[in-house]
């Protein structure tokens, strides 16, 4: 019988054949978590499970991303906690501030490959799917147990393919097909199931992310990129088999897709860009692991070269990671976006969470290339947050309202 | 007797408690109790009392991992969610930390305020005026866990994961 991605990678872990709606419990290949959950996670395996060591120090990695670098004295506190735990359990895969966002940075590193079955304590933990990978966000509790025992359970996943088909036009990118998707899958459309993004693989790895990353939004448990046309190397028994099943099928024309906005306060809340009307923005973000890659930074100084953002707006841009920031610095990619009026921050998750380094005042608008427009997400319950594209998001910082690329290029 | 707090569609963890208040942010992790709902539903935190009811619609507990956001509702003494979808992040959450939680739509059949009954064994309600709604019942590996109470003491008592061959 053929098998979706997720089942072939879960069958792998579990050691036999499974299928969609079975309970499987499996092997991990790796365990990640980071500084705002890992006290509470260490606690939970000391205090709870009575686990004094993780099972295998080379397959959990500590990334301090979420309040990067520390904004008050309590995360500096906790912080050095965690600094001081993985020391002690020889943990390898530790990035310390400005390093970057768990998920690229994991990436990058060449941790996270295909065919793994990725466990991270944030709910983008989807992200690994860029790779090819099974990768899937949880709470402390589990995380905790996996990181102890090296094993987890799940009710394998139906599958929701998206099949893209044509090319994007000049302004459009994968953004637009994650919000385009979205919009039809609205934001519980994937829940308890798997989301494969077929017809894409002329993306690159990070460009993938965006649509993994993303996955969440609509309630997926994993969202998966066939692992081709990527440097990395997938298993020979990971590939798209004829006749696996799909639960629903959602089609996405590239060719005539429009430039797409989540207008505030739901992710699924998508309309596209020349149906929004004139909105006007204080802020415009550039950032997270769904759009602060270099490929993200590269296409905004591409519009923004030789301008200058509009007055009275402010325009944020913080890297993904510290080789996304540096690749952007050594091709004057940042330089391009200093120039223009932009703010670099360093590399992690910024203000995506609403803690340091950008907060939303009450009545603020902001148009943002991240993942969660939640009332309150940024900081105040009174800012609107927009999620686009980087692209649409150099337009709007120029226009001083939410504008399409196509009309300032 | 137990409250009924009515809920709407798609509440997100952000609604449930704001990163902003995650326990990292606060001086006293244990005030995590005063913040569940803290903007969404002010009034919330300092009303509920123990053994109340979160009777939700679609969609329950969409957005992030944050297991602080069903401990910020356990710490309340929330005694049972009901919802006819959950997002998957937070009914894991949830079931790992002991809160039943019940796939049912009940939204347009009890008001919020009302004062109900809940009988969790025979999974039933019962409303002051004597109406009786059934509560379907959990999957028998998630019973186990929730009568566990928890992921952490049924793996402890076990040694193995719900749904794992002894």
């Amino acid at each position: 019988m053929a098998q979706t991605l997720s089942e072939q990678i879960l069958s792998q872990a579990a050691g036999k054949p499974v299928r969609a709606g079975e309970v499987a419990t499996v092997a991990v290949d790796l365990v990640m978590m980071h500084d705002s959950l890992s006290p509470s996670i260490i606690k939970i395996m000391e205090q709870e499970l009575g686990a004094e060591r993780v099972w295998d120090p080379e397959r959990v990695a500590v990334v301090v991303d979420h309040v990067a670098p520390a904004a008050t004295v309590q995360t500096a506190e906790k912080q050095n906690e965690v600094r001081r735990w993985v020391q002690r359990q020889g943990i390898t895969h530790f990035y310390d501030v400005g390093r970057g966002i768990s998920h690229p940075v994991l990436v990058e590193e060449g941790v996270a490959q295909p065919g793994m079955v990725i466990v991270g304590s944030d709910s983008h933990s989807t992200a690994y799917g860029c790779v090819g990978a099974f990768g899937s966000g949880m709470g402390s509790t589990d995380i905790a147990l996996a990181a102890a025992t090296g094993r987890t359970w799940f009710r394998v996943p139906e599958t929701v393919l998206v099949r893209a088909t044509g090319r994007f036009r000049p302004g459009v990118n994968a953004k637009d097909l994650a919000l385009r998707a979205a919009r039809e899958l609205r934001a519980d459309g994937a829940t308890y199931a798997a989301v494969e993004w077929h017809g894409v693989e002329f993306l690159t790895v990070m460009e993938r992310m965006t649509l993994a990353t993303l996955s969440i939004e609509v309630g997926a448990k994993a969202g998966l990129v066939p692992p081709v046309g990527i440097p990395q190397v997938a298993p020979e028994w990971l590939r798209v088999e004829e006749g696996a099943t799909y639960s629903r099928v959602v089609e996405v024309d590239l060719d005539t897709l429009q430039p797409q906005v989540s207008a505030p306060s739901f992710v699924d809340n998508v309309s596209d860009l020349g149906d929004l009307g004139r909105v006007a923005v204080d802020v415009v973000y550039l950032g997270t692991c769904t759009n602060g890659h270099y490929e993200d930074m590269a296409a905004a100084a591409r519009i923004l070269a030789g301008k200058q953002v509009a007055p009275g707006v402010r325009l944020m841009v913080v890297p993904a990671s510290r080789d996304a920031m540096l690749r952007a610095t050594q091709d004057g990619t940042l330089a391009t976006l200093l120039a223009a009026g932009a703010a670099i921050g360093t590399p992690g998750c910024g203000a995506c969470i609403g803690r340091h380094m950008g907060v939303l005042g009450p009545g603020e608008t902001c148009l943002f290339t991240g993942n969660r427009n939640f009332r309150g997400r940024m900081g105040s319950p009174e800012a609107n947050i927009y999620l686009a594209s980087a692209e649409v998001a150099a337009a709007t910082a120029l226009a001083g309202y939410i504008a399409d690329p196509q009309d300032v290029l | 007797m137990a409250r009924v707090w009515i809920f709407g569609q798609d509440i997100n963890t952000d609604q449930i408690v704001p990163g902003r208040y995650a326990p990292i942010m606060l001086k006293n992790e244990d005030d995590l109790r005063l913040y569940p709902f803290v903007e969404h539903r002010p009034e919330f935190a300092s009303t509920v009392r123990s053994g109340d009811i979160i009777v939700a619609g679609n969609n329950f507990g969409c957005g992030s991992s944050r297991e602080y956001a069903p401990l910020a509702l356990k710490m309340v003494g929330v005694g049972a969610i009901i919802a006819p979808l959950f997002a998957r992040i937070f009914f894991r959450n949830a079931l790992n930390l002991g809160i039943p939680c019940f796939t049912a739509d009940l939204t347009g059949q009890l008001a919020d305020g009302e004062q109900v009954d809940l009988n969790l064994e025979a999974g039933r309600i019962t409303s002051a005026d004597g109406r009786e709604l059934a509560l379907p019942p959990p999957p028998t590996f998630l019973r186990e866990v929730w009568s566990a109470g928890g992921i952490v003491p049924f793996y402890r008592q076990h040694g193995r994961f719900p749904g794992e061959a002894a």
